[in-house]
This record gives structure tokens, C-alpha cells and sequence, in this order.
């Protein structure tokens, strides 16, 4: 019965099955402990913050309506970077791509007006999830014909990234007014709200959508077979025929399409503009729940409702209790930190028994 | 009002490039370092936002601008036992780590911003180092305008990059970290203590990303920003790899990529493009130089942890 | 007379297995005492005890007369026990100078590197031992016998009086051999004692004074050299008797399989690998290229399979060019590949049997619409292979990093002639294996070649390519310097050949 269930959550949670995920857990646990000591130190009540948050991300259907909305985006971002480390890529520029694919939706929604919200909706997903893709094909190619190290690479175009789409909506795209932002699209590019008054967009349902369709993608294809044998061990998938190269494209033109399509999502479902500085890090978001959903989309999907939680809850809290936003930030990296090291973890548990 | 090159180009340009230089290639050699046993380190950024975050409250606390460098030094050595740890101890995975101190120090330096400040932007002003000023060498026309006037972390800058030569290729210590990188079983094997080797290059990589990040705040500027060091700890890991891990030529590379820091605030101040566009300058240009540097550069390491049997 | 050194009841285990079973075991002064036995009977961990890699469960160590404790390298340097891995552990870019004086540098006021007394005490040693080294040079540019040589300088420049060699000669040439027999006998007449672990029987009986046999982890007995035979000693290491021999073809006089027309390719770092090589694979046939590593034979594998690009000359299969034609086109027309290093580039650890029993054959046999696998075709596909190839494993979805090597190459073994392929390029196939596995191993490449295909095997184990081939070639320098029947010639000037004699 043990064996059937490790193979049950090896197979949905991928990794090391039940060892695994308890060891996930029990990161995330220490996590919270650790937090709470900061918060402790500095002054503030842990119980108090803690409480505040998780009342605020799941105590109301506001909340969880919220709490989905926040984690919506971070679901694409997260699906996006495994696809690439999946293949063996550390594509860290996710910020970058889901930017470049907010922008390409953005423009699509304002100017490809008159057209029925049928077409126009798939339109401007597609021309996101475009950008996306091409704005990751470049290190791709950098990578596949001369060797960069896509760590850098994607990293400084997510730089040039938010500079770039910042210039756009400063000038040539400015609408009338003070504000660095867009005009708004089109109302059939828009995609529905579906739980007022909270925020919470059909956009919820294409993340369903994608976490199912890449677990399909990584397990049952070819292609995502074959990315896998490319990040596990590129040598034997050469040996066997496979193509490094074409695997190096497909998959980091894959991971940015993904999180194009979280940018075009988050337009056209929230703010339904491009406003300078809307993203407050998704991208980071996205490779923090990656490690912590145990790098398969099942996973990440969960992971990111935690990191909404976090999120949603977070700025309930810092309302009610004034404690500074950025402890989420200090919690999501220590939850990176001890999911990074299992090792870690697996000794911590050794010295308490 | 017409624009004369002069007006660009000029003394003025040249000592900027070398003060905006000062924290690349100090997070540049802190990274060749850790690189040069094995350990990637992503977290030069977060490394060096902590660090500057650290020097800055030290000097509002004790109201000692140097007692600011040591702390940042302090914590930047600390942030890099905390990668050592969990990269060599635990076999961790290096980018992983590097990343978790990048969003780590984000996070806990705008918090504790808040906590202290009462604002997550800015600090309040603190003292800050005064700038030294070398009396023969000011008086040389040109050169003197130049290089006459910096911050004396500035000139420590060409010293230690000497030294890092020194010990590097010149003394028993320097083989052993060479070695260590490149294979480090024979190494173990020959007797050498493969650990202790690896955690002290690392925690020395957090040390000068310390030195770089008290620069920023200390020196360039007498406050702390919500992140300041703008990705500086990523170009330094781009001037890296141009520089091919080899002390000197990490300094140039620094050196070139302070020039196009410097360009990007002269340009932006006489107005001729959008910000947003100069912003960019220095990202393209190192995603360009990667593109056509890398092939000739080979990394001293595989980077895979070190497992002693 | 006190042994130099002696280790008395000494046990080691790991996971699974027990690797040294109450092991005695010593070696005298002015000695060469073989350490004989069959990949992973145990000499190994043996000697690594003794250097300090591992520490016994029980049992004690004994080094001149006296009761030792060794907990790593640097105790074991100091008592006087050097070891030459069969891995060198030498850093590339280094000089020798370097190398030998790493973690014992000399230095000038006790802070900057000695390099005048660094060059003259190893100039020195060289001398002594009458080791050839140009001692300036980086690693990475000097063949392996010298690298073997800068070893032992390591090992002697840290005052070593007991020299453990670890299968030393598994990457020299007959010459080199010889070289080195030399280099140890000379060692012997200095009074050292040299340890000489080998799985060859023949050179064990060549150089050794006495040998000790290893079986399972226990000794087995020792002998003196001059006292036992080939036939003995291989009793004592299996226990049965080897079959070393197969039926032999005869000539081939078919139309080629394989050509390679004037192929020229570059290694990795841009010199040229091949230059101008030409050979013909005939089908039922196994044609065994002989030569010593670094000579090629690693990008004329990677030609023939389409992953190296080639500077010139064609390849062509059937007769037909597919000089250009990528790896997965060339699997699926008929050219199979045993990989050279199995754990890196045969199968992907972290993947199940199945999934790397259907690897290279995802698009063509185990799909229905091209996009998804067909899991269904590949569990039946796995079972079937399990069944036919006695492959010993839990189940299929056991990941394959569990199995061991033996069983490992099944999978490889199972997965490439599972095609029914024209062409078996063979790289290295039995190495790192038992004798069992190693028996299966050649049982089918003879399969294959009985049932038609042509079987390329490069091996740098002599014995291996005489045991199997019908033709053998020999690759010397990037170029098939000679090609003959094997009923034609000896293994003598096969040797010769390999190490560049013969030729002009």
C-alpha cells in the first residue's frame, strides 16, 4: 500500500514521492518558523501576523476570490520556468517574458478593435504568448549556437524588458494624463470577471487549462520526453538521436510563451491596460513556487496558491497590524532556501529524532 | 543650445566610469573567487543589496561611516558562508541558493527599511566616506582630473586586484584554490583540505561583494535605496566571464562596464534619449558581449558539488 | 624478516554488499606483489583502506611492524604509502611541477610559491627513477603513459616506500607496458615495495614476485610467481573455467555495410582527430579496431553516428552517402551504438527502465499519432526485453540508477539490438563489468554478427578484441594504419602497431 502511494504522488507530484513532499512540507514549516522569528526580533507578534494573513487569504469568499487572483499569475510564471529546467535551462527571465507578453496583448487588445470578443479574445492571448516566446528565443539561440550561459542572459533581458515596455507606455504608447500607462484595450479582448467584487477573472481557467495541459505535455509526449532525457542527461539523448539544439528552442520558446501567456492573462482579466510597474515580481514569484511545487505543474499550481495566500494575506496584514509587506518576500526566500537544500532538511529531521 | 562632444566626452566621463567601475569589479572578483573553487554565486546581487542595506545602518547607529564598511564586510562574508553552507555542505543547488539570497536580501532589506526608517524606499542620510585626494597626481593635466580624487575604496580596488593575482598564481594557496575548482579529488587526494578551501573562497566572494555594496551606499551616495545595486551584481558576473576569470583582466572588463554606467547617467542628464532606452545600454551590451566572448571563455569548473567519499 | 606492510582481519561493507570479508594481506620490502582478482572482488577498496580513502569496520593495519591509523591520504603519505589511481588525479591545466608538489609546496619565506626549488627537486626524482617527463608542460597536452609517470613522481616526491598501483595498465600500449615494468622493477631494486592490482592475469605473472587473489571479498590464497600458471591463478579468481574463445568467420566477401572514405574531423579542442581514414565494415562480420585511448577512436564513433561534423570524406551505409544525415535519421536506417561511458552517455540515470529501453525509438515504435507515447506498446516492449535479456530488476518503473552496471548494459544492449540494426558500433562494451556480464555481452555481439549485422569494436582491451574479431584494424594517430585477418597476425604486432611501429 506504502509502494502504491509513492507511486500515486511520484506520479501527480513528481520528485521523490512521499519522502519528498514531506520534505517540501516540513521546508515550508521551518520557513514559517524562521519568519516568525524575524517578526519576533523586530518587534512585531507572529501569531498576530500569522493569523491576520491566513484570515485574510482564506477566512472570506473575498478572500479566496482574491487569494486566486493573486495566484493566477504566479501559476504561469512558475509552469513556465519548469518547463525550461525541465529541459536542463535556467531560464530566470521569466520577469522579462511575462512583460514583453502583457505588452504584445496589450497592443493587440487596443489595436485590433472591431473584431467579436470570439476571435479577438484568442487573438490577443496568442500575439502574448508571441512575444513571450520570441522574447525567450533569443538566449535560446544565444545558448544553442555560441554557449551563453542563459543565467545571464535571460536575466538582463528581463532588465532590458522592463526598461523597454516602461519607454513604451512613457511614449509612444502613453495615454493622455500623468499616469506612465496605457490606454485601455478593447472591451472584446477582455476577459471576464467572475466572482465579484473580488478581482478574480476567467484567467483562472486558463491557468487550470495550462497546468493540466503541460502535466500531459512533460509525461505523455514525445516532445516533452524528450525534453526530459535532454535535461536529465544530454549526452545519452544525443547518443539516442535526440537534438540538443532543437531542444534547447523548443523548450525555452515553450517556457516563454507560458509566461507571455500569464502577462496577457493578467491584462486582459485585471487591469485590462499596461501600467508601468504592474507586476510586482511575478516572474520572481513563478521560480520560487517552481522548487516549491516540486518542479511539476500539479504542484506549482498548489505552491502558487500558497504564494498568493502569502500575498493576499500580506497586504491584509500589513493593514491590520502595520508589519511591513516584505516579510512575505523574507518568507518565500527562506521556503526557497531549505526546498534548495533537501539535504538540509533531511539532517535537521535526523537531529530531532 | 548646441551640443558639443566635449560636453560628453570629457575628464568628468573617465573618473565616473572608474567610480561606477569600483562595485562591478568588486562583486566581479568576489564571483571569480567562488567561481574559481566551483560555486557558482547568483547571490552576488543579493550579497551586495544586503551588504550596502548593513554599512548603511551600522553608520546611522554608530554614526562611523568605516565602522559601515566593516559591518557590510561582515555581512557580506556572513551571506557567503550562508551559500557555502548550503552549496557545499549540503550539496544545495547553486543557482537555487544564489536566488534565494537575491529575494532574501530584497525582502529583508526593504523590511527592515521599514522597521528602522519608517519608509521601505530610502534611509535617512548617513555619514558617509570622504573622497581622498592624492596631491602629486592631481596636479598632472588631464590625468590628474581623471584619477586624482576618489574614494579611497576606489583605490584599494587596484590593490587587491593585484593581490588576488598574487595569491592566485603565485603562492601555495593560489594552486590549491585552482586545483580545487578544476578537480577536486586530486586534490583531496594530494591532501588538500577540498572544504575549508571552498568555504573560504566563498565567504571571501561575500566579503568583497560586501566592499562593493558599502561603496554604493557609503560612498557613491550616503543612503540606502530599495534596490540600489540595480543588477550591478549580475554585469559583475557578465565582467566575469569576459575577463575570463583572471584578476586583471576582470578589472577591465569592470572597467568597461563602469564606462557604459557612466555614459548612461551623462546621457540621460543632457537629455538626448528617453531614460528608459540609456537604462538599457549597459544590459544589451553585456548580452552582446556574451554573445561574442563566449565560445573562446571555458569556466574553471564543472560547478558540480563535491562529494567526499 | 617485518613485512613493509600488513593488514590483518580487515573488513569493509557497504550498502548491499560486502566489499573486504577478514582480509590478510601483506607485501614485503624490495617487493612487487600482485593484487589479483575480478572487477569487484574487493582489490580496490583493499588499497584504499590502506591509503586512508575509507576506514575498515575492523581489522588493523600494520606498517613496519607497527600498529598504524590511517584516516586519510595525508596520514598515509606520512607512513609512507603512495597510490597511483587508475583515474589520475591530476589537475589539466597544471604543469607536472604543479601536480607533484600540490598540498607540499616548498615556499619562500612560508608565503610565495618556491618555483626554482619546485623545478630541481622533481627534475631530480625524475632523474632518480629514470622517469622521462618534461616536467614543464601542462597536463593536458602529455599522453597518458606520461601522465601515469607524473603519478608515480607524485607518489615518490612524498617520500613513498609502498607504491600501490591501480590497474595500471589498462591505458598503455604493450610498449608503454614494458616502459613501466621497467619503471617498477627499478623501484624494486631501490628497496620499495610496489602493489600491483590487475585483473590481467598475464601481466600479473610477468611482473609480480607474488600474488595474492581476491575473490568476493575474501583471499582466495597467495602464491609465488614462479610457482603457479595462468589456468591456476584463473581458477582461484572465478572459480570455473573461462570461455575466452568463440568460432571465428573467415574471410569477408560481401559487399561493405559501412564505408568511410578519407574521413577528417576535428576533437574538441579543434586539432585534428581524423585524418584521412579509411575502413570497411562488412556485415557478419566483427571488425575490432585496436589502439590506444586518444587516438581517435572517440570522434570515429561520433562520425559514424552523425554527432561530430566532419572536415572531410564521406560515410556511406549500403552504399548509400549519409555523410550529412543526422543521428536520428542514421538510428532509424540501421546504425546502432553501444556508448563508450555507460553512466554518461548510454542511459539517463534518473529515468526508469522502460523509459530508457524506449529511448532513440520514441517517434518510430511507440506512438500512434506522433505526438504521445504509446505506453501501453512500451510496457509490453519492456517486459519482453526484461524477459529475453535476463535483466535484473525490480520491476520497469525502477528508476535504472538502482541496477547495476552488468545489469545496465542489458538495457543498452537490450534497446540497441532490440532494432535488429545492420551496423553495431560497440565502444568499450564490457568494461567496468564482471566476468558474467562481460560473457553475455560478447555472447550477443557474436549473435549479432551471426545474424548478419556488421559489428564495429573498438576496444582498448586486447584480449577482448582477440576473443571476438574476424578482421582486425588498428587506429593510430586518426588513421587505420593496418587491417588484417586475425588468423593473419599476433597480438605482438598488433601491439606494435597500435603504439605507431611499423610504419614508413
Amino acid at each position: 500500500m506504502g509502494e502504491r502511494l509513492t507511486g500515486a504522488v511520484r506520479r501527480v507530484f513528481g520528485g521523490d514521492g512521499l519522502q519528498g513532499l514531506m520534505i517540501q512540507v516540513v521546508a515550508i514549516l521551518i520557513a514559517f518558523i524562521v519568519g516568525a522569528a524575524v517578526l519576533a526580533i523586530t518587534g512585531y507578534s507572529p501569531l498576530d501576523a500569522y493569523v491576520s494573513m491566513a484570515s485574510g487569504a482564506f477566512g472570506s469568499s473575498y478572500g479566496v476570490g482574491q487569494t486566486l487572483t493573486q495566484a493566477t499569475p504566479i501559476v504561469f510564471t512558475s509552469i513556465a520556468f519548469l518547463i525550461g529546467l525541465k529541459a536542463g535551462l535556467f531560464n530566470i527571465g521569466i520577469e522579462g517574458q511575462f512583460l514583453m507578453g502583457a505588452m504584445g496583448a496589450t497592443l493587440a487588445g487596443i489595436y485590433l478593435d472591431g473584431l467579436p470578443w470570439v476571435i479577438h479574445v484568442p487573438m490577443t492571448i496568442m500575439v502574448g504568448m508571441i512575444a513571450g516566446a520570441f522574447w525567450a528565443l533569443i538566449p535560446a539561440v544565444l545558448k544553442s549556437r555560441l554557449g551563453a550561459h542563459e543565467v545571464i542572459t535571460t536575466m538582463m533581458l528581463s532588465y532590458v524588458a522592463t526598461h523597454f515596455t516602461s519607454y513604451l507606455v512613457n511614449y509612444p504608447f502613453k495615454a493622455p494624463g500623468w499616469v506612465a500607462q496605457s490606454v485601455k484595450i478593447s472591451g472584446s479582448a477582455e476577459l471576464p470577471r467572475i466572482l465579484p467584487p473580488t478581482q478574480l477573472s476567467a484567467a483562472i481557467f486558463v491557468a487550470v487549462m495550462i497546468t493540466a495541459a503541460s502535466t500531459y505535455f512533460l509525461q505523455k509526449t514525445i516532445i516533452g520526453y524528450e525534453l526530459r532525457a535532454t535535461g536529465l542527461n544530454p549526452s545519452a539523448a544525443e547518443n539516442a538521436g535526440i537534438s540538443i539544439d532543437r531542444s534547447i528552442l523548443v523548450s525555452m520558446a515553450l517556457s516563454g510563451a507560458v509566461a507571455g501567456l500569464g502577462g496577457a492573462c493578467e491584462i486582459m482579466g485585471i487591469h485590462r491596460r499596461f501600467i508601468q510597474g504592474f507586476s510586482p515580481g511575478y516572474g520572481w514569484d513563478g521560480l520560487a513556487v517552481a522548487l516549491v511545487g516540486g518542479l511539476n505543474p500539479v504542484g506549482s499550481f498548489f505552491a502558487s496558491v500558497l504564494f498568493g495566500a502569502l500575498r493576499n494575506g500580506g497586504m491584509i496584514m500589513t493593514r491590520a497590524t502595520g508589519v511591513p509587506l516584505d516579510i512575505v518576500n523574507i518568507l518565500q526566500a527562506l521556503v526557497i532556501m531549505f526546498v534548495a537544500a533537501p539535504k538540509l532538511i533531511r539532517a535537521l529531521l535526523r537531529r530531532e529524532q | 543650445m548646441r551640443l558639443e562632444l566635449v560636453d560628453l566626452i570629457n575628464t568628468g566621463l573617465f573618473a565616473a566610469s572608474i567610480r561606477m567601475a569600483t562595485p562591478i569589479a568588486y562583486a566581479a572578483l568576489g564571483g571569480m573567487f567562488s567561481e574559481r573553487v566551483g560555486v557558482m554565486n547568483i547571490g552576488l546581487e543579493g550579497i551586495m543589496l544586503t551588504s550596502a542595506f548593513s554599512g548603511v545602518a551600522a553608520s546611522y547607529y554608530t554614526g562611523s561611516a568605516w565602522l559601515g564598511v566593516v559591518a557590510a564586510v561582515l555581512v557580506g562574508g556572513l551571506l557567503g558562508l550562508l551559500h557555502a553552507i548550503l552549496t557545499v555542505k549540503y550539496s544545495g543547488d547553486q543557482v537555487v541558493s544564489g536566488t534565494g539570497i537575491n529575494i532574501l536580501a530584497a525582502g529583508f532589506t526593504a523590511y527592515m527599511s521599514q522597521v528602522i526608517w519608517g519608509t521601505r524606499g530610502s534611509s535617512d542620510a548617513v555619514n558617509s566616506i570622504p573622497d581622498l585626494t592624492i596631491p602629486v597626481l592631481k596636479q598632472i593635466p588631464v590625468l590628474g582630473a581623471v584619477f586624482g580624487t576618489h574614494s579611497p575604496l576606489v583605490y584599494l580596488m587596484p590593490i587587491i586586484t593585484a593581490a588576488s593575482y598574487y595569491v592566485l598564481f603565485k603562492t601555495p594557496l593560489g594552486l590549491r584554490i585552482r586545483a580545487v575548482g578544476e578537480h577536486p579529488t586530486a586534490a583531496e587526494t594530494a591532501g588538500v583540505d577540498v572544504y575549508r578551501i571552498k568555504y573560504m573562497c566563498v565567504i571571501f566572494s561575500g566579503m568583497l561583494a560586501g566592499l562593493g555594496g558599502a561603496f554604493l551606499s557609503l560612498s557613491h551616495l550616503n543612503v540606502f535605496n530599495k534596490g540600489m545595486t540595480g543588477g550591478r551584481g549580475f554585469i559583475a558576473l557578465a565582467a566575469m566571464i569576459f575577463g575570463k576569470w583572471m584578476p586583471f583582466s576582470v578589472f577591465g572588463a569592470s572597467l568597461l562596464f563602469g564606462f557604459a554606467d557612466a555614459l548612461q547617467m551623462r546621457l540621460q542628464s543632457l537629455g538626448i534619449l528617453p531614460p528608459q532606452i540609456i537604462l538599457a545600454i549597459p544590459y544589451v551590451l553585456t548580452v552582446s558581449i556574451l554573445a561574442g566572448v563566449v565560445g573562446k571563455a571555458k569556466p574553471p569548473s564543472d560547478y558540480k558539488p563535491y562529494e567526499r567519499e | 624478516m617485518t613485512s613493509a606492510i600488513q593488514m590483518v582481519g580487515v573488513t569493509k561493507a557497504f550498502p548491499g554488499v560486502t566489499a573486504n570479508d577478514h582480509v590478510d594481506f601483506s607485501a614485503d620490502k624490495a617487493e612487487i606483489h600482485g593484487l589479483l582478482g575480478e572487477n569487484g572482488a574487493g582489490k580496490s577498496v583493499l588499497m584504499s583502506i590502506l591509503y586512508g580513502l575509507y576506514k575498515p569496520d575492523s581489522g588493523e593495519i600494520l606498517v613496519n611492524g607497527e600498529k598504524a591509523d590511517i584516516s586519510g591520504p595525508s596520514d598515509a603519505m606520512r607512513l609512507g604509502i603512495g597510490m597511483v589511481h587508475q583515474h589520475f588525479m591530476l589537475v589539466p591545466s597544471l604543469t607536472v611541477v604543479e601536480n607533484v608538489i600540490l598540498g607540499m609546496e616548498p615556499t619562500v619565506n612560508g608565503v610565495l610559491l618556491n618555483t626554482e626549488r619546485m623545478l630541481r627537486d622533481v627534475a631530480d626524482s625524475c632523474k632518480r627513477y629514470k622517469l622521462d617527463v618534461d616536467i614543464e608542460a601542462p597536463i593536458y597536452q602529455l599522453s597518458v603513459g606520461v601522465q601515469q609517470r607524473v603519478e608515480i613522481l607524485k607518489a615518490l616526491y612524498r617520500g613513498a616506500d609502498v607504491l600501490i598501483l591501480d590497474e595500471p595498465t589498462s591505458v598503455l600500449t604493450p610498449g608503454e607496458t614494458e616502459e613501466l615494468f621497467n619503471a617498477v622493477r627499478e623501484l624494486k631494486a631501490d628497496g620499495k615495495t610496489v602493489i600491483f592490482i590487475s585483473h590481467k592475469l598475464r601481466e600479473v605473472l610477468a611482473i609480480c614476485d607474488r600474488i595474492t587473489v581476491l575473490k568476493r571479498g575474501k583471499v582466495v590464497g597467495t602464491v609465488l610467481a614462479w610457482e603457479t600458471s595462468e589456468g591456476q591463478l584463473a581458477e582461484m579468481m572465478v572459480g570455473r573455467e573461462i570461455v575466452y574463445e568463440f568460432t571465428k568467420k573467415a574471410e569477408c566477401g560481401l559487399e561493405p555495410v559501412l564505408t568511410l572514405e578519407s574521413l577528417e574531423c576535428l576533437s574538441d579542442r579543434g586539432i585534428p582527430a581524423i585524418r584521412g581514414l579509411n575502413l570497411d565494415l562488412c556485415g557478419s562480420e566483427i571488425l575490432g579496431v585496436a589502439g590506444v585511448e586518444g587516438n581517435g577512436q572517440t570522434e570515429l564513433v561520433e562520425a559514424v553516428m552523425g554527432l561530430r561534423d566532419l572536415t572531410g570524406g564521406t560515410v556511406k551505409l549500403d552504399g548509400q552517402d549519409i555523410t550529412g544525415t543526422p543521428p536520428r535519421a542514421r538510428i532509424q536506417m540501421g546504425v546502432s551504438h553501444i556508448p563508450e561511458d555507460r553512466y554518461k552517455r548510454a542511459i539517463v540515470p534518473d529515468f526508469s527502465v522502460l523509459q530508457n529501453l524506449i529511448l532513440g525509438s520514441q517517434r518510430d515504435r511507440f506512438t500512434r499519432n506522433g505526438v504521445s507515447i504509446d505506453f501501453a506498446e512500451a510496457s509490453q516492449f519492456s517486459t519482453n526485453m526484461i524477459n529475453d535479456y535476463q535483466i535484473a530488476t525490480p520491476g520497469p518503473e525502477t528508476l535504472i540508477r538502482y541496477l547495476s552496471g552488468g545489469n545496465q548494459q542489458r538495457v543498452v544492449v537490450a534497446r540497441e539490438f532490440s532494432r535488429d540494426p545492420k551496423v553495431v558500433i560497440a565502444a568499450q562494451p564490457t568494461r567496468g563489468l564482471d566476468v558474467g556480464a562481460t560473457e553475455y555481452v560478447r555472447r550477443k555481439l557474436v549473435e549479432m554478427r551471426d545474424g548478419g549485422a556488421g559489428v564495429l569494436l573498438i576496444s582498448a582491451d586486447l584480449d577482448e578484441i582477440w576473443a571476438l574479431s574476424d578482421r582486425v584494424a588498428v587506429i593510430y594517430e586518426g588513421r587505420i594504419v593496418a587491417v588484417k585477418d586475425v588468423d593473419e597476425t599476433d597480438q605482438q604486432e598488433i601491439g606494435l602497431l597500435m603504439a605507431g611501429g611499423g610504419i614508413g
